[in-house]
């Protein structure tokens, strides 16, 4: 049986019930103690995972490897650093309720659960056990219609894509006659021929993951649903569940289906293609600053699936690379968004950041910083992202796929410069408020680790590396 | 074959599951782009389409003699349990908010 291998997911599941009983009993406000006991579980979470063995556990559902351990600290690491930086943000809003961090707890749950599945089955689990939260946290403002709004169509269309998933795990599962991950690799593998149920079984499954990374043509929810959250909202999605969705596609496809790559290459190649194409073009005439962050983080998913779909060792280890960095500027972009407040309203437009360079030069050194490392300039933390995953592209002969990404790297250039320039270059009569020191903390911490990456970039590397050779080894 | 001996009756099979599957998997999916009335409609579709997915499990586990496919039929139910009810707690909130749940109305974040 083999239980304790599942030690930090069963840990955040018993302490998401242990503290929403705790924080249900009371008859006072209870939501700060709330968000400080969930982040502590998940900091508690990450040290088992530090410390977890490796193995399969539960009937081969569930599997511990270097791989998981890599994906699962992201993810941990994300979800604790945007709920800090929900705190304030709530509190000025009215929204300091406790369940916000605990539907994120279980949401993260779900992000281990799927990250380490080693079954098809546990992949469904996990995506739904991620799902369910954050289509409740999506509306979670439920005063506002705009928030509402966000929350219906993320779950119309999210559940669509759970469907079209699951639709895609039957035929695999009728026409492979498994669903545990080692025994489809078995039958996929050299020599064995494969049917056409697999093949459609294959693409349903990949639309299904596809929705849940935003990757285009299943982006459509992104723009809407980012815009009509609240900002800390927007932050969890963008960071956490993001990574997991790009884990399980790097799992599911180098796994159980890594012989079938003929099959899955051209749909992946397609995929991140236009994925960066759509990501770049459509983001320049956006005015509101969190719909040019989703239309910014399908462009990077992009970036990041194209590792994935040149299928080699290099291109996979650039995925890691890629999502790790993407989780760092994010989360630094979303702590400047989430403190962007005029005489105590949020505020959400480009050309509200007018004049922060005069009148906030801290916040605006390091929202350059961000911008100008997701634009990918050297010798930033994002142009390295950007550097493995373009050369992995080109040691596996897809020079064009590399050359779009070039070009749509310096078309994302003008958007991203263009905040750079409003905060420097235009003038404004009202400045916005100042950064509380708890936000200014987030800023400091993921600006400094995006200028000082290239001085000491081995240890992620290494990582990276660590991981993926335990995941196609 | 009946045991008169008299007219032959179709047996159904796995192929007869799937196509039921297949048609209630297309009608759901039609159901959520093609309706542009009303929100109820479109989680009835997505109810559709768990259906589908259930009897396409159910079949091919019984044509496996696997028991996996009903274990994870199983949870596809408990799920889908949920899944309507946070879809309908949504709905709830939407409607306070909006006075209406008219498809084409849900429409104030775009571009």
């Amino acid at each position: 049986m083999n239980w304790t291998l599942a030690l930090p997911e069963i840990l955040l599941a018993v302490s998401g019930l242990v503290i929403l009983l705790a924080c249900v009993i009371p008859k006072q406000d209870t939501s700060y103690g709330g968000s400080m006991a969930v982040i502590g579980s998940l900091l508690g979470a990450a040290v088992l995972v530090m410390m977890q063995d490796e193995g399969t556990a539960f009937s081969g559902q569930y599997i511990a490897d270097p791989f998981g351990r890599f994906m699962k600290l992201l993810c941990l690491a994300g979800a604790a650093a945007t709920l800090l930086l929900a705190i304030d943000f709530n509190e000025r809003e009215k929204l300091a309720r406790f369940e916000f961090p605990l539907l994120a707890l279980f949401a993260t749950t779900g992000m281990m659960v799927m990250i380490s599945a080693n079954d098809l089955m546990a992949v469904y689990i996990g995506l739904e056990l991620l799902s369910l939260p954050l289509y409740v946290i999506a509306a979670f403002n439920r005063d506002s219609g705009r928030s509402a709004e966000a929350g219906l169509k993320y779950f119309v269309l999210g559940a669509l894509a759970s469907g079209l998933l699951l639709y895609g795990t039957t035929l695999v599962y009728g026409f492979a006659g498994s669903t545990n991950f080692d025994k489809l690799a078995e039958a996929f593998g050299p020599g064995q021929s494969v049917s056409a149920g697999v093949v459609v079984g294959l693409v349903f499954v990949i639309a299904g993951m596809a929705f849940k990374a935003s990757a285009v043509p299943f982006h459509m929810w992104t723009p809407d649903v980012y815009e009509g959250a609240p900002t800390p909202v927007t932050a969890f999605f963008a960071a956490a569940p993001k990574v997991a969705a790009i884990a399980l596609l790097v799992r599911v496809l180098t796994g159980p289906f890594a012989d079938l790559s003929d099959q899955w290459q051209q749909v992946l190649l397609l995929i991140s293609a236009a994925s960066m194409l759509l990501g770049s073009f459509a983001a320049i005439g956006q005015r509101n600053i969190k719909r040019l962050m989703a239309y910014s983080s399908i462009g990077h998913v992009g970036y990041a699936l194209m590792g994935l779909a040149v299928d080699t060792d290099v291109g996979v280890r650039g995925v890691l690379v890629y999502m790790a960095i993407y989780l760092v500027m994010n989360i630094g972009t979303f702590a400047v968004l989430v403190s962007m407040r005029r005489q105590g309203k949020s505020v959400e437009l480009i050309d509200d950041l007018a004049g922060l360079g005069k009148t906030h030069p801290g916040t605006a050194m390091w929202m350059a910083v961000f911008m100008f490392s997701m634009a990918g300039v050297p010798p930033l933390a994002g142009f390295f992202g950007k550097l493995y995953v373009f050369l992995a592209a080109m040691q596996a002969g897809y020079l064009w796929l590399a050359l779009i990404g070039v070009g749509t790297s310096v078309i994302g250039g003008y958007y991203y410069l263009r905040i750079i320039k409003v905060m420097y270059f235009d003038s404004t009569e009202q400045p916005l408020d100042a950064a509380t020191p708890g936000v200014g903390l987030v800023m400091a911490g993921s600006g400094l680790f995006n200028v000082l990456f290239i001085l000491w970039p081995a240890p992620l590397i290494g990582a990276a590396q660590l991981a993926v050779a335990a995941l196609v080894g | 074959m009946t045991p008169m001996g008299g007219t032959t009756e179709m047996e159904i099979g796995l192929g007869h599951y799937l196509v039921v599957s297949a048609i209630l998997l297309v009608l759901g999916i039609f159901g959520i782009f093609m309706n542009r009335k009303n929100v109820i409609i479109i989680l009835m579709s997505v109810e559709l389409i768990l259906l589908a997915v259930n009897i396409n499990f159910v079949a091919f586990s019984a044509w496996l003699n696997d028991l996996n496919g009903q274990i994870f039929a199983m949870f596809v139910l408990t799920v889908a349990a949920a899944e309507a009810a946070i879809g309908l707690a949504i709905l709830v909130i939407y409607f306070r908010n909006r006075g209406s749940i008219e498809v084409e109305e849900i429409s104030t974040l775009k571009g």
